[in-house]
């Protein structure tokens, strides 16, 4: 369901619902938290960079949470960072989502035993709603995440909450 | 240049009995044992002398010897008491290109070391990083604050040998 299945009735008009104008804007202008914190986030500045050019999907990095729309948790939280990512998101005007990049953002990764400095998944701190793995994930499998994310944004109703 | 054991000679003339012991045996590089509270002025006599010229700090590092009474825990971890945590110095002379090693010993039970932050300005974070990690106190530091754990962290010094992690930090659960 998108805008351009609708009839067009006339010229300059589309006819659609609210809640699919709303939810085709959000999701087609994901305006992401400039934030990174370990090697995953080094993936995350080339999927932004020119050669993939996360912008074409309408992701911009902003320098205030305060403009952002999602969050990429791209590198290991450790549990110092926790705090200041949990004030981070809180800090995001809603709509707001979460994607989680890389094995240490989902499950505390190659820390998960001995890593007394690292939270083990960021899940343990704020809702997450798509998880990408690798460990760091390529430009292409933060893209095909960053397609859940839309695809999940497509589907939410205004009037139903979702997650 | 001067070898391990030249310098050795030089220190023991100048501070005696402060100067524990050479230990030159192979294959580990040949070391100078220091008594922990003297340190501070061997180390400004190894700057400053003309035919030493310690112009560098490579690398401080703290170390838990574990070398204590080990008690098993019923949940399987180990106490450790009595023993000794140590400090090692890696010197290097730029001009005369020669290195050096140098440890120093410290009871774990109150493990003090005489800081070097004001012969080598390096010294500072590397201090606060043994301090933070292994719990040694640096007499004498200008900022001796955790650097790398949370100031607020309370559950010790996690490169301990007998360090156990807490249940929760800030209600966030974090064992795995």
């Amino acid at each position: 369901m998108g805008l351009l299945d609708k009839q067009f009735s006339d010229d300059n008009i589309v006819i659609t619902t609210a809640e699919d104008l709303f939810n085709w804007a959000r999701l087609s202008s994901l305006w992401q938290v400039s934030f990174g914190l370990a090697c995953c986030a080094i993936e995350m500045m080339a999927t932004s960079a020119s050669h993939y050019d996360f912008d074409r999907f309408g992701v911009i990095p902003r320098p205030s949470p305060r403009q952002s729309d999602v969050i990429i948790v791209s590198g290991t939280v450790t549990l110092k960072m926790a705090l200041r990512i949990k004030r981070l998101y809180e800090q995001m005007p809603d709509p707001k989502y979460v994607i989680s990049m890389g094995s240490c953002s989902n499950c505390g990764g190659p820390y998960w035993e001995h890593g007394y400095h690292v939270l083990k998944g960021v899940d343990r701190v704020i809702p997450v709603d798509v998880y990408v793995p690798g460990c760091p994930p390529r430009p292409e499998a933060l893209l095909e995440g960053l397609m859940k994310l839309q695809e999940k944004i497509r589907n939410e109703s205004l009037v139903k909450k979702s997650a | 240049m001067k070898t391990a054991e030249e310098i050795h000679t030089l220190l023991k003339e100048k501070f005696n009995d402060k100067i524990i012991e050479l230990n030159s045996i192979t294959p580990v590089e040949p070391f100078i044992v220091v008594d922990p509270l003297i340190i501070h002025e061997v180390c400004f006599y190894l700057r400053d002398d003309n035919d030493l010229q310690f112009n560098s700090l490579m690398n401080l590092s703290g170390v838990d010897n574990a070398n204590g009474e080990k008690k098993p825990e019923v949940d399987g971890s180990i106490t450790i008491s009595g023993g000794t945590l140590s400090v090692v110095y890696h010197l290097e002379s730029t001009e005369l290109k020669h290195k050096l090693k140098i440890k120093v010993f410290t009871p774990r039970e109150n493990p003090e070391v005489q800081s070097v932050a004001d012969v080598w300005r390096c010294a500072d974070w590397h201090e606060r990083e043994a301090y933070d990690l292994i719990g040694i106190n640096f007499l004498n530091h200008p900022d001796l604050r955790r650097i790398l754990m949370p100031y607020d962290w309370e559950a010790g010094h996690p490169l301990r040998k007998d360090y156990k992690n807490p249940e929760f930090y800030h209600g966030m659960k974090v064992p795995y």
